[in-house]
C-alpha cells in the first residue's frame, strides 16, 4: 500500500475550502483532480519547449515531438499494447475514441443485417455512436440485459452474441453501478463468432490494471482526465491489423502521405488517425499522470479502492432510508457508489452536501436507459480515487443528516 | 481601485458568498413540493405540454384547458427536484383562470426575478416569490423555470391549434 496522506500533499486543490469547510471531492468518476506533477509538466512545456510537432526541424519541435511520442509509448505500456508506437491513437476523449471506431470501422465493415451488441449499462458515449452508425449502415442494435444487482445476465450474453454479431461494444466498468464486466470471457465469445470487441475503459483503466493482450480486446477507449491527467486527451487503442484495415476518420494535415488536388494517400499509423495539430501540451502532461499512477502501482490503486468502496457501501447501507444500487461486494465493482436517500431528490441532496463542502454527482449520469431499468429518474453517486480517505465517507454519511433536517424525515422508511 | 485588481486572472473563481440553505429551501417551497397543487389529470384538456430537462432528468407534464384566451384549467404532474416541482405547483396556482396576456406578463416578472438576483421582487407572483432564493444558485434556475417554459410552449400550441408539445431544455 501507499501513504494516502503523502499522496494528498501532491494535489493543491485538496487544500481548498468550499463554503468554509475543507473540500471533500467524491466526483472522481466524472473527472479526477490533478497532482502538482501534471500541472508542472503542462507549465514546463509551455515555458520551455512549446512548438508544433512532427514537422519542425528546430530544437523546440524536436523536443516537443519526443515528449509527445514518449506519452504514446507510456500509454501503450500502461495497458500492455504490443506495438504502442502504432496502436495508440490520441483523441479528445473516450467519446471521440468510440466515434472514431464507429465511423472509421463501422462505415467500412457494417452491412444491413449485421448486429452491434452492447449492454443495458452503457454510458451514452457507447450507445449513441452505435445508434448513429446503425442508422447509416442498416445494422441492427442488440443489448445484453442486467439483473437487479446490476450484473450482466450471462445467459443473455450467450443469447445476444451470435453469427450475425459484427462488433461487441461493452464497458469494462459501469460509471453508474461500478459493475466490472468479464471482458476477457466476452471477448472470447465475440471472437468465436468472428466479431470485433471494443471496450469502453473510461472507468476501468484509471482504477485497475488493464492488459489489452490478456483481455484480447480489439479496441480500448479511455480518457486522460479521469486518471489524473488533463482534459482534452483521449486514447484509442486498436490492434494494428484492424487500424490498418480502417479508412481515416478525419482528413487534414499530419494524416497524409501525398496530396494532389484530386486525391491523397494516407500516412501510416498512428498519424493516419491524428489529423491536424493535436493537443500537444495535454498529451505531454498526460505522460506525467501515467508516471504518477505507475509510481503508486495499479494493483495498489485497486486495493485501496476496494477498501474505501466497501467501507462506503457498508456505511451508506446502514443509514435508514438509503438505497444503494449495483453490486454490494466491492470486489465486483469499481469505486463508484450510486444511491438514493428516501424521497430526497439527488439534486437537492447534492446541493445540501455542497453546502458542507462535499462534491458528489447527481442526475442520470449519461445513462438514461439504465436509470429507467433501475426504476428511477436520477441518483446520487459518490466516486473515489487514490486520495480519498474513509473519513471523507464519514463526512458524506454525516452530511445526509442535513438533508434529513431540511426535508423533514423525507425518507420513505421513516414515514412507513 | 483599478491598481488593486489582479489582471489576467478574471476567470479564477472567487470565494463565494455564504448562501444559506434555508434561503433556498423555504418552508413554502417544501410545502408545495410535498403537497403539489393542481396535481391532477384534467378530464378534458385542449393541450398537453411536456417539459424535460435532460441535464438533471426533471420532468413535468402539463394539461391545459382554454376558453378562448383564458386558461380555465391546468393539471401539472411531474417528477424531479424540490425546486422544479414546487415551481410547477406554485405557477399552476397562480395562472389558473387567468387570460393569456396576463400569464405572459407574470411569466416575464418571474423570469426577471430568477435571472436578476438581488432585484426587487414583484408583488403579484404569489407563493412564487419564495423561489427568489433559488436565483442565487445558478444551477437551480433552470429547475425553477422548467414549468414556465413548458406552459409557454403549451400556450403557443394552443394559439397554433396544435394539441401536444414536448420541450427539451438545452
Amino acid at each position: 500500500m501507499y501513504d494516502i496522506d503523502q499522496v494528498r500533499k501532491d494535489f493543491p486543490i485538496l487544500d481548498r475550502k468550499i463554503h468554509g469547510t475543507p473540500l471533500v471531492y467524491l466526483d472522481n468518476a466524472a473527472t479526477t483532480q490533478k497532482p502538482r506533477q501534471v500541472i508542472d509538466a503542462l507549465v514546463h512545456y509551455y515555458e520551455h519547449y512549446n512548438a508544433n510537432i512532427h514537422r519542425g526541424l528546430h530544437t523546440l519541435a524536436e523536443e516537443a515531438t519526443a515528449a509527445y511520442e514518449a506519452t504514446r509509448l507510456k500509454a501503450g505500456a500502461f495497458i500492455n499494447a504490443e506495438y504502442p508506437a502504432e496502436e495508440i491513437i490520441f483523441t479528445r476523449n473516450t467519446t471521440e475514441s468510440i466515434n472514431l471506431v464507429s465511423n472509421a470501422w463501422g462505415r467500412k465493415f457494417l452491412k444491413p443485417g449485421d448486429e452491434i451488441v452492447f449492454t443495458a449499462m452503457e454510458h451514452h458515449s457507447n450507445l449513441v455512436p452505435w445508434q448513429m452508425i446503425a442508422q447509416a449502415t442498416g445494422a441492427t442494435l442488440r443489448h445484453i440485459e442486467i439483473d437487479d444487482d446490476g450484473k450482466l445476465i450471462w445467459d443473455d450474453v450467450l443469447a445476444k452474441i451470435g453469427a450475425k454479431t459484427k462488433i461487441v461494444a461493452i464497458t469494462q466498468m459501469s460509471n453508474v453501478l461500478g459493475t466490472i464486466n468479464p471482458i476477457k470471457e466476452i471477448a472470447a465469445i465475440a471472437h468465436r463468432f468472428g466479431a470485433v470487441m471494443l471496450v469502453d475503459g473510461a472507468q476501468s483503466v484509471p482504477h485497475m490494471p488493464v492488459d489489452v493482450r490478456d483481455l484480447d480486446c480489439d479496441f480500448l477507449a479511455f480518457s486522460s482526465h479521469k486518471m489524473l491527467g488533463p482534459t482534452g486527451v483521449g486514447v484509442l487503442y486498436g490492434k494494428r491489423d484492424l487500424l490498418n484495415a480502417m479508412d481515416p476518420y478525419m482528413g487534414g494535415g499530419e494524416m497524409i502521405m501525398r496530396v494532389s488536388y484530386e486525391s491523397s494517400t494516407y500516412a501510416a499509423l498512428p498519424n493516419k488517425f491524428e489529423a491536424g495539430t493535436p493537443n500537444i501540451a495535454d498529451v505531454i502532461a498526460f505522460g506525467a499522470a501515467i508516471d504518477y499512477l505507475e509510481g503508486i502501482g495499479m494493483d495498489a490503486v485497486r486495493t485501496h479502492e476496494i477498501a474505501i468502496t466497501q467501507y462506503a457501501i457498508d456505511a451508506l447501507s446502514a443509514v435508514e432510508g438509503v438505497t444503494v444500487y449495483g453490486p454490494k461486494d466491492a470486489h465486483d465493482k469499481g469505486g463508484a457508489v450510486t444511491f438514493n436517500y428516501g424521497d430526497v431528490h439527488p439534486h437537492d441532496l447534492s446541493q445540501v452536501l455542497d453546502q458542507q463542502g462535499i462534491a458528489i454527482r447527481a442526475g442520470h449520469h449519461c445513462a438514461q436507459p439504465l436509470m429507467r431499468r433501475l426504476g428511477c429518474v436520477a441518483t446520487a453517486r459518490a466516486s473515489f480515487y487514490i486520495y480519498n480517505r474513509n473519513d471523507e465517507v464519514d463526512a458524506l454519511v454525516d452530511g445526509l443528516g442535513a438533508a434529513d433536517r431540511i426535508f423533514g424525515r423525507a425518507t420513505t422508511a421513516a414515514r412507513a | 481601485m483599478a491598481s488593486a485588481r489582479r489582471t489576467g486572472y478574471s476567470d479564477v473563481p472567487q470565494p463565494q458568498p455564504e448562501l444559506e440553505l434555508d434561503e433556498l429551501y423555504r418552508e413554502l417551497i417544501l410545502d408545495h413540493y410535498k403537497s403539489p397543487r393542481h396535481h391532477v389529470k384534467l378530464a378534458r384538456a385542449d393541450v398537453v405540454a411536456e417539459g424535460y430537462n435532460p441535464v438533471c432528468g426533471d420532468e413535468v407534464e402539463m394539461q391545459l384547458a382554454f376558453d378562448g384566451d383564458r386558461l380555465t384549467g391546468i393539471g401539472t404532474i411531474g417528477r424531479g427536484c424540490s425546486i422544479s416541482q414546487a415551481s410547477g405547483s406554485m405557477m399552476s396556482e397562480l395562472v389558473a383562470g387567468k387570460d393569456i396576456a396576463e400569464i405572459r406578463r407574470l411569466s416575464g416578472e418571474f423570469t426577471r426575478m430568477m435571472t436578476e438576483p438581488g432585484g426587487t421582487v414583484p408583488e403579484d407572483l404569489g407563493d412564487l416569490e419564495a423561489l427568489q432564493g433559488a436565483a442565487k444558485f445558478a444551477a437551480r434556475v433552470k429547475c425553477a423555470t422548467l414549468a414556465w417554459h413548458t406552459l409557454a410552449d403549451g400556450i403557443a400550441q394552443h394559439e397554433k391549434g396544435d394539441g401536444v408539445v414536448r420541450r427539451e431544455e438545452s
